[in-house]
């Protein structure tokens, strides 16, 4: 669906990362796990072109373009709904920028407000919801792109442990519920193994993808699942390998 | 709120006492500082002679803010759009509130005459700038996360505008517009001392050349309560507008 190829991103003289390749299936939870600060933002930067990229291409379904811009919608860690639109207002933004039509749009969004339990909270606003709610407004208005690919950038690491378990499995019905196909960065490893069908893990500096493996075991995962655990104490032996021995 | 209210009160009424105190013991003549409570008492005597004077003024303060509104949006607007625009345009701006407007005046008058038009156009010149850099300030404080979720909406810059950069800028287009209002009143009475037939400023001249000081008090009351109005009507807006807050 999407191909990666090559891409390359200096700052000044130090590369980000260099001639970068990824491949995302249709259909698949893909999450790129690294370190703080090693790059993954400024990835997550050039695909949607905010930032330029330096060398490299995208391919989706094999046909070149420059950025993600009109093909991937994107969530984050901060459920980023505008305080000024109730959260109805919020979840049709992307039909109200994109042109859609407005009647059928507001059709769908309520549908999403009933299937994510958000239904007689419309025209609420977002500071008068809790903020499990706000993200599942942020999930309805993501849906809303209408968009194949879903970019998630860190979309968890700030909230407490008890909404991080609801909001995995919210992520988690965005594969299996509708469909979606999903690119996700994260530092957090166990988060990646509870979600990801492909894993890709990152060295810093320049940001390069030392390790893919995929996982098949069925979801939801739990925690404490003893195969969870092996792969996980092999990530992070891997890991601590890599920054040991250095490769020149 | 209503504590700091009621501290406001209090303060306001200590600094009355204590003036009117002196002026008593001391026998101030009226001519040189009349008590507060003979300001007072002209400012609601004298009424008839002053409002239309304070009717003249408060249009040219009026229309100098809706003058100044129709520029200072559209130009902040463009100088957020292109900020080519701004490196151009900010030094001229920033020497147009280095002129000191007393010294420009004398200049308008003979341009633009005694009439009514010098005095809007100092008092859109006071009140362009608070509005114009606040609210540029407002649009390019936007969180750039915004910007990305906007582009990746595939918005349009007048979209991403009406929806996202305009509700963003409206506190701090509030906050320059209050600083407006109030000094607003400055540029009015200053254009009105250096010629005028009407106007609050104007009235002050006449009544100082005649040593009715408690007359001149009173005029810089009703402007004071004009000054006032226009800042809590400002604020009432603000508080109706940005619910969000």
């Amino acid at each position: 669906m999407l191909q990666v190829s090559s891409v390359t991103k200096y700052f000044k003289d130090q590369a980000i990362f260099s001639k970068l390749d990824l491949k995302v299936d249709q259909g698949r939870f893909h999450i790129l796990v690294g370190p703080s600060g090693c790059g993954k933002s400024t990835l997550f930067d050039g695909l949607t072109g905010v930032i330029q990229l330096d060398e490299g291409s995208l391919f989706w379904n094999h046909e070149s373009l420059s950025n993600l811009s009109n093909h991937a919608a994107y969530m984050q860690q901060k459920d980023m709904l505008l305080p000024w639109f109730s959260l109805l207002d919020n979840a049709l933004l992307p039909a109200k920028t994109g042109g859609q039509d407005m009647a059928r749009a507001e059709i769908q969004a309520r549908n999403l407000f009933r299937r994510l339990g958000l239904k007689g909270y419309e025209f609420y606003m977002p500071n008068q919801v809790s903020g499990g709610m706000r993200q599942r407004c942020a999930l309805v208005r993501t849906l809303m792109f209408n968009r194949d690919l879903i970019l998630l950038d860190e979309p968890l690491s700030a909230v407490d442990t008890i909404t991080r378990r609801s909001l995995q499995s919210l992520l988690l019905l965005l594969q299996t519920e509708f469909r979606k196909t999903i690119l996700m960065i994260t530092h957090d490893i166990e988060e990646a193994l509870l979600l990801a069908d492909e894993i890709y893990l990152l060295t810093p500096m320049p940001m390069t993808i030392f390790r893919h493996f995929t996982l098949d075991s069925p979801k939801p995962r739990k925690f404490n699942d003893p195969l969870l655990l092996d792969i996980k104490a092999d990530v992070l032996d891997m890991l601590e390998g890599d920054l040991i021995h250095e490769p020149g | 709120m209503n504590r700091v209210n009621l501290l406001a009160v209090i303060f306001v009424a200590l600094i009355l006492g204590f003036w009117e105190a002196f002026v008593r013991i001391l026998a101030v003549p009226v001519f040189i500082l009349p008590p507060p409570s003979s300001i007072f008492a002209i400012a609601l005597i004298r009424a008839p002679l002053i409002l239309p004077h304070a009717a003249i003024t408060f249009t040219e303060i009026l229309l100098g803010i809706c003058l100044a509104l129709c520029t200072a949006i559209p130009l902040a607007i463009a100088m957020f759009a292109k900020p080519a625009l701004e490196k151009a345009l900010a030094p001229f701006l920033v020497a147009s509130q280095a002129i000191p407007v007393f010294a420009l005046a004398p200049l308008l008058v003979v341009w633009l005459g005694y009439g009514i038009a010098s005095k809007v156009f100092m008092a859109w010149i006071i009140i362009f700038f608070p509005i114009c850099v606040s609210l540029l300030e407002g649009l390019k404080s936007c969180d750039p996360e915004y910007r990305v979720l906007f582009r990746l909406m595939g918005a349009s810059f007048f979209k991403t505008l009406t929806l996202l950069y305009w509700p963003w800028a409206l506190p701090r287009f509030f906050a320059g517009l209050k600083v407006g209002v109030t000094v607003a009143t400055i540029g009015a009475v200053i254009g009105e001392w250096v010629g005028a037939q009407q106007g609050l400023g104007f009235l002050m001249i006449q009544s100082n050349a005649r040593l009715q000081v408690d007359l001149v008090f009173a005029a810089i009351l009703w402007l004071t309560a004009m000054g006032l109005g226009m800042w809590w009507l400002v604020g009432f807006l603000e508080r109706k507008i940005i619910k969000w807050k």
